[in-house]
């Protein structure tokens, strides 16, 4: 074989015949197909980074108490009580997160494979996400109000009604309704990443399916449910209609977003309003970067058959 | 050693049978598979192998049929209660296990006690040549690497039987040809039976003691690598085992074995495989290598003859790979050591034992399944 050309090594040194501008910028992963990218760039530029900066901004500008003012306000200020609405708020979105997930994993590992009747069972699943918090709420207020036909129903029966809406129970309820969809088909795509053939050979290696539920589906599953719980977590965290409608804002359900609505709205205190919203995006950053250092002590790389 | 072939007498398919709504994927599938023995199942993708290994294993439910193992039927136990070893395809090994940890599962799912399970494992890795590779997650590794490990995984378990489904597609060639020769040496070694699924008809013969060929979910033939190269009972299966040319043609005479078919616009005299009368529309299959080629007119005189003209020669070691153009524009593939040129005229010619002769219908099923059963046993 004869060589005429330079070797493309020796091309890279000679300022003479450095390879073309687009060719390096290629070699880095940059090409014009980048371009499309703009408009999505200009949508999070425009949606999301300058009313979090403008938001930011405001939180230190409160008319009184100075920079940090704000922040003093809503952890200190016994008319606002900030910390009170921050564990209120975890205390629903919580159990709430863990419950979709929880739920959602043995319906996903029963529903993985293919059955009869699989589409129309995922349907009636997923509904609630086409229903919107309003109408899931008004809903709950139909079935478990004062004057719901839960309560009609005891009634006949002679048993004393049951409080289960404009309190803690209905707001949890509601989080579950709305969230439980989106954990489960999450769940579920997660679950059928997860080759098939995997559960075979351990089937053919003598173990049970509590076994290979165990050893092999969960510590597969287990990246896909932490970024699961951190979504619907995400999710119920910022509840605010349902506070409102099926719960009792003023007291155990006086959630973290109703106080910045409050601050916002009842009382024209921008400042405080923004602080609330920066605590509470802060609290959701703890919480998933909680769940993500978990994760990463786990296996998550492809969970296909060749490893 | 501590690993050995746990062993049973002999292992019998009765009709096994598997659908898919409605479709039959596998029919009438008879074996009788003695302990010790390697036997490949042989066909073209889509033709109920994988079908016929899951069946076995228990990962399908069998639509018809029964399998027995010892007398004892086995068919309704789950695969993890039959404990049959199983070589997937895409190795199937668990990403999120190391090599050491994938080898020990079914010794953990056993219950076997630690310091036995240290002990096995230490030698299934020796075994496979993985030492260095023991605490590597499975995705660090080669592909031939990884088929070894899931070897291993199946065979620590000392089954009675092990499953391996075409195990080596994934390769590239020189892999394929040594991973050939180490299932192979750890088949011997360990004593294990083996039922392994390929459509490499090369493979196969190189790996088996009996094969069994299938089409379209039904047995063809089964016999040893031998029988099925000299005496194929189907074109199908001649097809499979190296007859590359296979000719359209009528029988013209025919003289009990020996039956002269017109074909390719000149008459050929062959041995007819199935009693043929004159009229009836056969196939006729040659190999490459039983053809002899000479240059045009020096064919010696009273063998039937097929003028052709060179098209292609690919040199291929010792052998050339020749493609010609028979008279009647048909291509025929032929294996020689004479040097012809590309646009050479030339004569082949073949003995009539090497020109097979067929039925151009593949029989259906019922009429063979007893002459097949009596060919497994
Ligand atoms: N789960 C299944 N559902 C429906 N048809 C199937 C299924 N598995 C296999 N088949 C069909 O059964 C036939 C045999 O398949 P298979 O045993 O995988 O073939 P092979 O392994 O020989 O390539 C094919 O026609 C295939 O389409
Ligand atoms: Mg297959």
């Amino acid at each position: 074989m004869t060589m005429t050309g330079q070797r493309p090594g020796r091309a890279k040194q000679g300022p003479a015949n450095r390879p073309a501008l687009s060719h390096r910028l290629a070699e880095r992963g940059i090409d014009k197909l980048l371009l499309l990218l703009l408009p999505a760039l200009l949508f999070a530029l425009v949606l999301f980074v300058y009313p979090f900066v403008y938001g930011l901004g405001l939180s230190f500008q409160p008319k009184t108490g100075g920079l940090f003012g704000a922040y003093v306000k809503f952890f200190t200020d016994p008319s606002v009580r900030g910390l009170d609405s921050i564990w209120v708020t975890l205390q629903l979105a919580l159990p709430a997160a863990l419950l979709n997930v929880l739920v959602s994993v043995p319906l996903a590992y029963k529903m993985r494979g293919k059955f009869r009747g699989k589409r129309a069972l995922t349907t009636v699943l997923v509904i609630p996400i086409t229903l919107g918090t309003v109408l899931t709420a008004e809903g709950l207020l139909n079935f478990f109000g004062q004057r719901g036909w839960l309560n009609r129903f005891l009634g006949v029966l002679g048993f004393e009604p049951l409080q289960l809406v404009q309190n803690y129970w209905g707001v949890l309820w509601s989080l579950i309704i709305s969230g439980f969809p989106f954990a489960f088909l999450l769940i579920l795509s997660y679950l059928s990443g997860i080759d098939p053939s995997l559960e075979a050979a351990a089937r053919t290696l003598g173990a049970d399916w509590k076994q290979r539920f165990r050893r092999i589906t969960l510590p597969l599953l287990a990246p896909g449910l932490a970024i699961t719980f951190c979504l619907t977590f995400v999710l119920a965290f910022s509840v605010f209609p349902s506070a409102i409608l099926v719960g009792d804002p003023s007291g155990s359900t006086r959630v973290i977003a109703y106080v910045a609505y409050n601050a916002w709205g009842q009382q024209f205190d921008y400042p405080l309003a923004s602080a609330a919203a920066i605590v509470m995006g802060a609290v959701e950053l703890i919480v998933i970067v909680l769940v993500l250092i978990w994760r990463s002590r786990m296996y998550k790389g492809s969970t296909g058959g060749k490893g | 050693m501590s690993i050995h072939a746990t062993s049973f007498e002999t292992l019998e398919l009765e009709n096994v049978a598997r659908s898919f709504g409605g479709q039959n994927a596998l029919r009438n599938l008879n074996l009788s598979i003695r302990s010790g023995e390697f036997i490949a199942l042989l066909g073209p993708s889509g033709c109920g192998k994988s079908t016929a290994l899951n069946c076995l294993a228990g990962l399908l439910p069998l639509t018809g049929g029964r399998i027995l193992m010892d007398g004892k039927q086995i068919d309704r136990l789950p695969p993890e209660k039959r404990g049959f070893g199983m070589v997937f395809q895409n190795y199937a090994l668990f990403p999120h296990l190391s090599v050491e940890k994938n080898i020990a599962f079914g010794l953990e799912m056993r219950k076997v006690p630690k310091a036995e399970i240290k002990k096995r494992v230490a030698e299934a890795i020796e075994l496979v040549q993985l030492g260095p590779h023991a605490t590597k997650l499975p995705g660090q590794m080669s592909g031939g690497q990884q088929q070894r490990v899931a070897i291993a995984r199946a065979v620590v378990l000392r089954p009675p039987l092990v499953l391996m489904d075409e195990p080596l597609s994934n390769l590239d060639a020189k892999l394929r040809l040594e991973m050939r020769t180490e299932i192979r040496r750890l088949h011997q070694s360990l004593g294990l039976t083996t039922l392994y699924v390929t459509h490499d008809q090369e493979e196969a013969l190189s790996l088996a003691d009996r094969l069994v060929v299938l089409r379209l979910g039904e047995v063809q033939q089964v016999g040893t690598p031998q029988d099925l190269h000299e005496h194929p009972v189907n074109w199908h299966v001649a097809d499979f085992m190296g007859y590359r040319n296979l000719l359209e043609g009528v029988v013209e005479r025919a003289h009990g074995e020996a039956v002269t078919v017109s074909v390719l616009g000149t008459t050929v005299t062959g041995s007819a495989q199935v009693p043929l009368r004159a009229g009836d529309a056969v196939k006729v299959g040659l190999r490459p290598e039983d053809f002899d080629i000479a240059p045009a007119g020096t064919a010696p005189a009273g063998l039937a003859s097929i003028d052709a003209t060179v098209e292609v020669v690919e040199y291929q070691g010792r052998e050339f790979a020749v493609e010609v153009r028979s008279d009647a524009g048909k291509p025929l593939h032929v294996r020689t050591a004479r040097h012809v040129e590309p646009g050479q005229r030339v004569t082949l010619t073949a003995t009539q034992d090497r020109v097979l002769v067929f039925p151009a219908e593949l029989a259906s099923a019922p009429d063979r399944a007893p002459q097949l059963q009596g060919a497994a046993l």
